[in-house]
């Protein structure tokens, strides 16, 4: 066991950060740092140049286009990436369809499907939830049915992420209505031009279009993009839940977080000096640190033990529960920092490339929103509850 | 809407005063002022002062022998003597058997047991709980047996309280096998001389002696001590617990319980000066006195609406779960306010007030016991998840 | 002691339910948030006609004889159905500093308009660096002539696009956060010299910025005693604070109500979500947060007459910290309760949740009032 950083490791973290200097817009870097909304071109951008860096599906093996890289050098530019303020590499390509491709389809498949994920030439979505069909998702009714070469697709998809965005989308549908709910679902990948794809916008609480209805109206898809066998699409999808447990613990971004909590503490006056006298805040700061540290290094162990043969475990789930709740606290406090000048509502400053001046302090307009649109990590991937039911069952048996 | 006193009731408060300070013996409001442990003696000479001036049953209607307080009388009386430093009023008479009698007794039974309740002449216990009965009381298990004019039981009872100082036990005894589990059992007055009883302690975490095992082998019991009509006793059970939940919120215990949390403060020190002057502890106080002061006006809120000839409902398990916490916290913080001096460990002077020389403070020794021993309070009389329960169904309709 | 309402009370609980009920459905609100200003004129003339506006005043003040209690029960119903009208900054912080410190003069001219439904006020006192401290105010007002020029900045004040009136806080003497050496003065909202940014807030209410450059004033305009204006305010803002909770208590009540009957209804797994026990004793939990949100609500009405400063003071801050705890266990767990839904501007409990946050922050957060609960009773 060894905390310390090698040689070569070092070298490579000094290779990150020179890339991610060269090759990150200043504007995308500005808007992280100012806590604004990206646009599609601040994460697309980025996206490709990692992507032509071969550096985009950083988690995938050799074999598939990936890096091939080891544990540390993963976390390493995980970290680094956060601390350049990179926008998160959107996942519903790199992390959640490519592996699931990658695993699961065909030779074709594969050459079809992942150069574009690699270089970010194409935008995936993810098609799982529906209305009825959100904690149990496996209740999925979104019907497919066999006509010749091609399914005919009839459904509703909801909470689509990045809908908007997305070229394709690769949904759960249902092409056996009868037996268990989980044996008649298949996987398959939908072209968002396909006649019959319509797309209707879902506002959140800040105001914000992340999210969208999917409405699938006699969509013609051809029979090539099942992945893997019909009916067998649970376990697909169960593979790629785990996969996106992972991720979504959000370590590196937590601990910009709090870095950029302390800074505006540092900045926000109070009582003539600033909020970074007052032991009572500076106190909840460390506390929310130590938090992130704990979350830190149970995913290093859980890395450590992949690195040495296994697989994510069900026990991934605690770190999914833990991480959106730190996410959720380091917006609360940060929005606390603000105190008063949270209040005003300015989308202009969260939306648009305004150059209005802000109402309060620079970094006062995200607060507020930010907390109210991080209260979505306890609910989505799996909601907290849920994530504590499979760890009850799968981890301690009961 | 008022919350000063009237003068009457300013007169009341002042009587009552005057009557506690001249007839609780020094002795028992030393014992009660240092928290020390009490025994039989302490709490019966108590009692027996209260029951002459009638006021030992002071939540019973007048028709029984109760004062007929109000509730402005009621709070009163209970902060007053809580104040002043009287030991509570054991509640297995008074709170629990005596309301059930005058509720489903017969006038026999009435004047056969009540007055000896009222006077605290005998000592009662309670005997629900079995070791495969618990939350799930209604699985109990102690059977009573028809015999000419006798009940012969058989059976087992735990958890007793304070069991080994008592003259009677009110038992639930199952006396149909046959149907709903509710349906077969009843409420059954017991003498602890009768032969057959055995009595056997159980020790605390703290190392106290306050429960007990009790064993029936073929005790007789005469039918006539059958209180209500025979599988009837849930009744009576359910009824005890809603009075019980009400009482066990101790809310005046733990004003008390602040309070001397903060003179303990007031002499530990803290980086040379008093702990009640580091800001992060008195914090710490201030949030339990809000706590406190918050379940005291919902208490308030629940007497007046009785006062109004409402009767307490199924939301009162909500004082249960928010009084037995507060209680739990005060330990706690007592115990953080101790530190290191909570370690030693001395029996003798906590169980049988030896005159031995205390290491640390005086009150050091108590601290940590205290703690262990009050994690019960959101275990017994119905687990505060148990109350969740009850709440959920009863006042949510889930 | 007797916690029971008055039929006249109860009566009035009538009504402002109603008022909720009726004119605040969530559809309707979403047109009034619309409006250019905020809030309907037609609502505030039927607070005049049913006697809200001056209920809480004296007679001799040309008010109703009422106190904090009426207020408790009108804002709890306001909270219900998430209010926008300006009540807060006009009849309890703009109305209740006139009353307390006003001369016959001022009360003659603002009260009794206000209470007719004709004169709204704001109250402008926090500044960029003043956080929650009421004394840190910079903004200086200095003699000219027989009367006064203020100048400097005030930030997120509450219904400033609508009043008549702004009520400054200045400083006129002494040095920053020197509770010594402040001054109210009667601001006209048109006054030359002042300028305005006006935006919504999150919980869509409507706030400005407000510059002061050279703005004079007549000697008339200061309310109460040249530099003495703090213990006012201070009494002011705690009878804030302390309608505040009870509108959070009544927010509290609607988003739980709101939650109970989603997860009765809301079906995973071939079962309404509240079959399952975790989210039953998180809803027990939100319910047990409501209802000592209420007490200390109840507790600080009851107490916010008192004759003594540091009770009054204990009291509000001491609810407040209970509201900004409870109303962020209850806002955060309907969300999660409610799922993707929760988390959606469509649905009634974001706009509960995000009504809750900003009470909190308003006068001082949970951290705030805790320590001044708890540097209050190591005085005592
Ligand atoms: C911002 C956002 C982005 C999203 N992006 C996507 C996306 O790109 N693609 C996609 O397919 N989906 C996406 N989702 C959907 C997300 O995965 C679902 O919201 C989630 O699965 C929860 O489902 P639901 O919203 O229907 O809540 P429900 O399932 O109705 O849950 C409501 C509440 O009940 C609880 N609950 C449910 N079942 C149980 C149980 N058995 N035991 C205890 N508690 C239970 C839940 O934890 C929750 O608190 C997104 C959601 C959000 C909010
Ligand atoms: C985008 C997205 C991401 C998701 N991420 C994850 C994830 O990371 N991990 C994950 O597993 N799920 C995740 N979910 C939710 C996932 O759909 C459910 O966990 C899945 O449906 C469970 O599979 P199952 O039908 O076999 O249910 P089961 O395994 O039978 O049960 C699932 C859960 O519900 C409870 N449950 C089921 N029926 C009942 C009942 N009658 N009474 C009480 N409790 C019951 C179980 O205890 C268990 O906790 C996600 C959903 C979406 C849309
Ligand atoms: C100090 C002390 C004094 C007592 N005095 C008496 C007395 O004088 N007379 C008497 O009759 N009894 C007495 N009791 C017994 C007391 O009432 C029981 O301990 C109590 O009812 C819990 O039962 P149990 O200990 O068997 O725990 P269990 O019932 O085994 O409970 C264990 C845990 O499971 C939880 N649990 C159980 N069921 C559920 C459910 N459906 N949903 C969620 N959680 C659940 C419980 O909350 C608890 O956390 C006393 C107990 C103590 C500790």
């Amino acid at each position: 066991m060894d905390l310390s950083l090698k040689p070569e490791h070092k070298a490579f973290a000094d290779e990150v950060r020179a890339f991610a200097r060269e090759n990150l817009s200043p504007a995308t870097r500005e808007k992280t740092f100012s806590g604004k909304h990206y646009d599609r071109d601040d994460h697309i951008v980025w996206q490709k140049a990692l992507g032509k860096k071969g550096w985009l599906a950083y988690t995938w093996p050799k074999k598939y286009g990936g890096p091939g890289w080891d544990v540390t050098q993963r976390f390493l530019f995980e970290n680094v990436l956060a601390e350049e303020g990179a926008p998160r590499i959107l996942p519903f390509g790199p992390k959640m369809v490519g592996p699931v491709i990658y695993t699961f389809g065909t030779e074709e498949q594969k050459e079809r499907f992942l150069p574009g994920i690699r270089s970010s030439e194409v935008s995936w979505c993810q098609g799982y939830s529906e209305p009825g069909a959100g904690s149990d998702l496996a209740n999925l009714r979104t019907r497919a049915v066999r006509e010749g070469d091609h399914y005919i697709v009839n459904g509703q998809k909801t909470w689509t992420s990045f809908a908007h965005w997305g070229d394709w989308i690769f949904c759960l549908v249902r092409t056996n209505p009868d037996g268990k709910p989980q044996e008649g679902i298949s996987f398959l990948l939908i072209d968002m031009k396909t006649p019959g794809v319509t797309v209707r916008p879902i506002i959140m609480t800040d105001g914000a279009h992340h999210v969208n209805d999917v409405f699938l109206d006699n969509v013609k898809v051809p029979v090539e993009n099942l992945i893997g066998k019909e009916n067998e699409g649970w376990t697909c999808a169960k593979f790629l839940l785990a996969n996106e447990r992972l991720g979504i613990a959000e370590v590196p971004s937590s601990k910009r977080g709090v870095s950029m909590l302390r800074q505006i503490a540092r900045i926000e006056p109070q009582d003539g000096g600033t909020l970074a006298d007052d032991p009572a805040f500076t106190a909840q700061i460390a506390d929310i640190d130590l938090q992130v540290q704990a979350l830190e290094m149970s995913e290093l162990r859980v890395l450590s033990a992949m690195a040495q043969g296994g697989a994510p475990g069900p026990e991934v789930s605690t770190l999914k529960v833990r991480g959106s709740e730190i996410q959720q606290r380091i917006a609360e406090l940060t929005m606390e920092a603000v105190g008063e000048y949270a209040q005003p509502y300015q989308p202009g400053m969260l939306f648009h490339d305004t150059n209005e001046t802000p109402t309060g302090p620079d970094h006062a307009p995200p607060a507020a929103p930010r907390y109210f649109n991080m209260r979505k990590t306890s609910i989505y991937g799996g909601s907290t509850e849920i994530q504590k039911n499979i760890v009850s069952k799968m981890v301690l048996g009961l | 809407m008022d919350l000063a006193f009237t003068p009457e009731e300013q007169k009341f408060a002042d009587e009552v005063r005057a009557f506690v300070r001249a007839n609780l013996p020094a002795d028992v409001r030393d014992k009660v002022k240092n928290g020390k442990h009490l025994i039989r003696d302490d709490y019966m000479r108590w009692q027996q002062a209260l029951g002459k001036k009638g006021w030992l049953v002071y939540t019973w209607p007048k028709k029984h022998g109760g004062p007929g307080f109000t509730p402005a009388q009621r709070y009163i009386f209970e902060n007053i003597c809580a104040e002043e430093y009287a030991p509570g009023i054991i509640p297995f008479g008074t709170k629990m058997v005596g309301p059930v009698i005058y509720t489903f007794g017969t006038e026999a039974q009435k004047e056969k047991y009540l007055p000896a309740i009222r006077e605290s002449t005998v000592w009662w216990c309670q005997g629900y709980s079995e070791p495969g009965s618990g939350s799930d009381l209604a699985s109990l298990r102690t059977k009573a047996e028809k015999d000419g004019d006798h009940y012969i039981v058989n059976g087992s009872k735990t958890w007793n309280t304070m069991g080994h100082w008592a003259d009677w036990i009110f038992c639930l005894v199952r006396t149909d096998f046959k149907s709903k589990p509710q349906e077969g059992i009843s409420f059954l007055l017991i003498d602890m001389k009768t032969p057959g009883i055995t009595v056997k302690p159980i020790i605390m975490a703290d190392g106290g002696h306050e429960v007990n095992e009790v064993f029936f082998d073929n005790v007789r019991v005469p039918v006539e001590n059958l209180v209500g009509k025979e599988n009837e006793g849930w009744t009576c059970a359910k009824f005890l617990l809603a009075n019980e939940r009400l009482g066990i919120a101790a809310v005046p215990q733990s004003k008390r319980g602040v309070e001397a949390l903060k003179d303990i403060a007031r002499v530990e020190q803290d980086n040379g000066r008093p702990l009640i002057e580091n800001q992060s502890f008195a914090e710490k106080i201030a949030d339990l006195e809000i706590q406190v002061t918050a379940l005291e006006f919902t208490e308030l809120r629940v007497l007046s609406q009785m006062a109004q000839g409402g009767q307490p409902g199924a939301e009162v398990s909500g004082l249960k779960i928010r009084g037995s916490e507060i209680q739990q916290r005060i330990t706690e913080l007592t115990m953080e306010a101790v530190g290191e001096y909570s370690a030693p460990y001395l029996p003798g002077l906590l169980w049988q007030g030896t005159n031995e020389e205390p290491v640390g403070p005086d009150y050091a020794h108590l601290a940590a016991p205290r703690y262990f021993n009050t994690r019960k309070t959101t275990i017994y009389g119905g687990s505060n998840e148990i109350q969740k329960g009850i709440i959920s169904k009863m006042v949510l309709g889930l | 002691m007797d916690l029971s309402l008055s039929d006249e009370q109860k009566q009035l609980q009538e009504s402002a339910e109603r008022f909720s009920r009726e004119k605040y459905t969530f559809e309707n609100r979403r047109k009034i948030v619309a409006t250019e200003r905020g809030w309907l004129p037609e609502n505030w003339a039927q607070f005049a006609e049913l006697g809200w506006l001056g209920m809480a005043f004296s007679e001799e003040d040309g008010g109703y004889g009422g106190g904090p209690i009426e207020t408790m029960i009108v804002m709890e119903q306001f909270g219900k159905g998430l209010v926008l009208e300006p009540f807060l900054p006009t009849v309890v912080l703009g109305g209740g500093m006139i009353a307390r410190a006003g001369s016959a003069d001022q009360k003659a001219a603002l009260l009794a308009p206000m209470i007719e439904g004709k004169k709204q006020f704001a109250f402008a006192w926090l500044e960029r660096q003043s956080r929650y401290n009421l004394a840190d105010v910079s903004l200086k007002a200095t003699r000219e002539g027989n009367g006064w020029s203020l100048s400097g900045h005030k930030g997120v004040v509450y219904n400033a696009a609508s009043a008549d009136e702004i009520i400054v806080l200045a400083r006129t003497a002494g040095s920053a956060r020197e509770p010594k050496g402040l001054t109210l003065f009667v601001v006209d909202a048109k006054a030359k010299g002042l300028s305005r940014r006006d935006y919504p807030t999150q919980d869509a209410l409507r706030a400005s910025e407000l510059t002061f450059d050279k703005v004079s004033v007549g000697a008339d305009a200061v309310l109460g005693k040249v530099d003495d204006a703090f213990p006012v305010v201070e009494e002011a803002v705690d009878r804030a604070i302390v309608a505040l909770c009870a509108e959070a208590t009544g927010c509290m009540d609607a988003i739980n109500a709101a939650t109970l009957e989603y997860i009765k209804t809301r079906k995973q797994f071939g079962v309404a979500i509240g079959k399952f026990q975790v989210l039953q004793h998180r809803m027990v939990d939100c319910f047990t947060n409501a209802q000592e949100a209420r007490s200390m609500t109840l507790m600080a009405s009851l107490k916010i007459d008192d004759k003594d400063p540091m009770v009054r003071a204990k009291a509000a801050s001491g609810a407040k910290v209970q509201i900004g705890k409870s109303g962020k266990f209850c806002g955060q767990s309907a969300v999660q309760m409610h799922g993707g839904m929760g988390v959606t501007d469509e649905m009634a409990v974001s706009h509960y949740f995000k009504r809750l946050t900003m009470i909190d922050l308003m006068f001082g957060n949970q951290q705030h009032h805790l320590t001044r609960y708890s540097n209050l009773a190591m005085a005592a």
